[in-house]
């Protein structure tokens, strides 16, 4: 008999922790959207991030205090990127941009582990049990990472719909020359987004440090955040979110039910199988740009 | 104040500093002016206006020669936004419209640059719209799903929004239907005549063109060639089989014309 309940936990489970995965994707499809670059440094930040974080609060910061100073150092980080980098390189192949931002994750990775050395932290967020909700385990920890993504989502929907700079952002990913024309000022554009993409890296460091530790293997989150992408497609932030559940609930069902007759441990890889079957069908993925044209 | 609006003095440009498109270009644009830039494929006119406003790095390009000067200043370097705040605002090859984003949204970015009050900005889009009934039937339709003809009006009017002083077309007419033409060089002619905006419009429909505008600049080869006034201009054969491929300096005036261009 098919245990309904137990399929329903894990299946609640899956999204949950999927939640997490799209919020690495989301700052991915931010900056490829407004300026055509796979930021491969997004894991690094994250982990600079995360590991600035437990560093000063190890060193006698306040919670509070801790934030607001990771927050300032990450988009002051994320503005150095854009200026430093990227901007000099503006007009360049695709992959030049990428190979660029692949270098940066090394220095920014190297750079944090010189600063704050390079052993294992634990974060404590001081929620970790579990409730039942009609017979249904949950985790409080994996609610509330869900619930602070989606208000930060939530937030930043609100922003590229309502503001100038959210519709300026939305101009240049959809045509970066006739922004360019109009004569929106594209380096602020840029710098927006950087500073956005570092404020997602901070929320996404904080939670996946507390859920794995914080340590140097926390950069590699970008790795989960590739089938998401290849999922969702790479320009669509609605497809980032509902590529990540998909990609936690795929993770977690199929190592419960498909797992045991591999002898388990498929988790870590069945999401690229899916993600490499989606391509042979929809290679711009399920929420890709399609261009919008009257036929 | 001068008359001259615009000056292009001998203007070279290059791609990826290796491909000549343009060689040796000049001309001017007075105030209250229409001046046609005509020519066949490839004869340099989409070069010259993207030098004119500031966008050739982006296309990978480079000014190799010459003086570009608005208002007797320089501004061979200044940049798009600079330029399009200075008055210099061109309406792209192809319109380029945000296609994701609806016609008023779209509209509303020609107003961004110029950091203009939220006040404002009703105001001059109710003037676009009275310019463009049609655009405001659309305004809240997705810009990718209008006509060619709507994307073409958008791209005006998104330029106008940045209340231009010199507006710089390249092929309006591309890909549209003759009526449609017909009307969007109207409302063009309308804005020179009512409010005295001048206009610098690259075009291959050479016979609207002349209809429409002052003068008329010739390019052929990146070298401008011929220029006049329009009205003289209309007159002469030879300029037809200029965008059929032919030539002001061979002689080809009777090159049999295999199909008409509208």
């Amino acid at each position: 008999m098919f245990d309904y309940q137990f399929f329903i936990e894990v299946l609640i489970g899956g999204l949950l922790s999927g939640v997490m995965y799209s919020l690495v994707a989301i700052g991915f499809v931010l900056i490829y959207k407004a300026s055509g670059v796979l930021n491969f440094a997004q894991g690094a930040m994250l982990l600079f991030a995360a590991l600035t974080f437990v560093s000063l609060v190890e060193r006698g910061a306040s919670l509070p205090a801790a934030l607001v100073a990771t927050l300032a150092t990450m988009i002051v980080l994320g503005l150095a990127i854009e200026r430093t980098v990227l901007r000099p390189l503006v007009n360049q192949p695709p992959i030049t941009l990428f190979m660029a931002t692949l270098g940066l994750s090394y220095v920014i990775e190297g750079a944090a582990q010189l600063l704050w050395g390079t052993q294992v932290h634990g974060l404590d967020i001081g929620i970790s049990d579990t409730f039942e909700v009609a017979g249904v385990l949950i985790s409080r920890f994996d609610l509330f990472a869900a619930a602070v993504a989606g208000s930060l989502v939530a937030v930043f929907a609100l922003f590229f719909r309502y503001t100038r700079t959210g519709l300026s952002f939305r101009a240049v990913a959809d045509d970066q020359f006739a922004a360019l024309a109009v004569g929106l000022r594209l380096p602020r554009v840029w710098a927006a987004v950087w500073t956005v993409a570092g404020i997602v890296a901070l929320v996404g460091g904080l939670l996946w440090g507390a859920r794995l530790g914080v340590q140097f293997s926390l950069s590699l989150v970008v790795l989960k955040a590739l089938p998401v992408l290849v999922l969702g497609g790479f320009d669509s932030i609605l497809g980032a979110i509902v590529g990540g559940l998909v990609v936690g609930a795929i993770e977690k069902l199929a190592e419960v039910y498909v797992g045991p007759s591999f002898g388990g441990g498929i988790e870590t890889w069945v999401a690229y199988v899916a993600a490499l079957a989606l391509l042979l069908i929809r290679p711009s993925g399920l929420f890709g740009k399609k261009l919008v044209e009257r036929v | 104040m001068s008359d001259i609006l615009l000056s292009v003095e001998g203007l070279a440009a290059t791609y990826n500093y290796v491909i000549r498109a343009v060689n040796e270009v000049s001309f001017a644009v007075r105030r209250g002016e229409i001046v046609a830039l005509l020519g066949a494929n490839g004869a340099g006119k989409s070069t010259t206006l993207q030098a004119i406003s500031g966008l050739l790095p982006a296309r990978r390009g480079q000014r190799a020669a010459g003086r570009i000067a608005f208002e007797d200043r320089d501004i061979a370097s200044a940049s798009p936004a600079k330029l399009v705040r200075s008055g210099i605002v061109p309406v792209l090859e192809g319109r380029h419209c945000f296609l994701s984003l609806t016609v008023e949204e779209n509209l509303i970015t020609g107003a961004i640059g110029r950091e203009a009050k939220s006040r404002m900005i009703r105001t001059d889009l109710e003037e676009i719209y009275e310019l463009f009934p049609r655009l405001k039937d659309h305004r809240r339709s997705i810009s990718g799903l209008t006509s060619g003809g709507e994307q073409q009006m958008t791209a005006i009017g998104r330029a106008l929004m940045s209340r231009p002083r010199l507006l710089v077309l390249d092929e309006p007419s591309m890909g549209l239907a003759p009526l449609v033409v017909e009307g969007i060089f109207r409302a063009l002619k309308r804005l020179n005549r009512e409010r005295g905006l001048s206009i610098l419009v690259a075009e291959q429909n050479s016979t609207v063109a002349l209809r429409f505008s002052d003068h008329a600049v010739v390019l052929e080869n990146g070298h401008s060639v011929l220029s006049g006034a329009s009205v003289a201009l209309r007159n002469r054969d030879d300029i037809k089989a200029l965008y059929l491929g032919g030539s002001l300096q061979t002689d080809s005036t009777k090159k049999v014309l295999t199909h008409a261009v509208a």
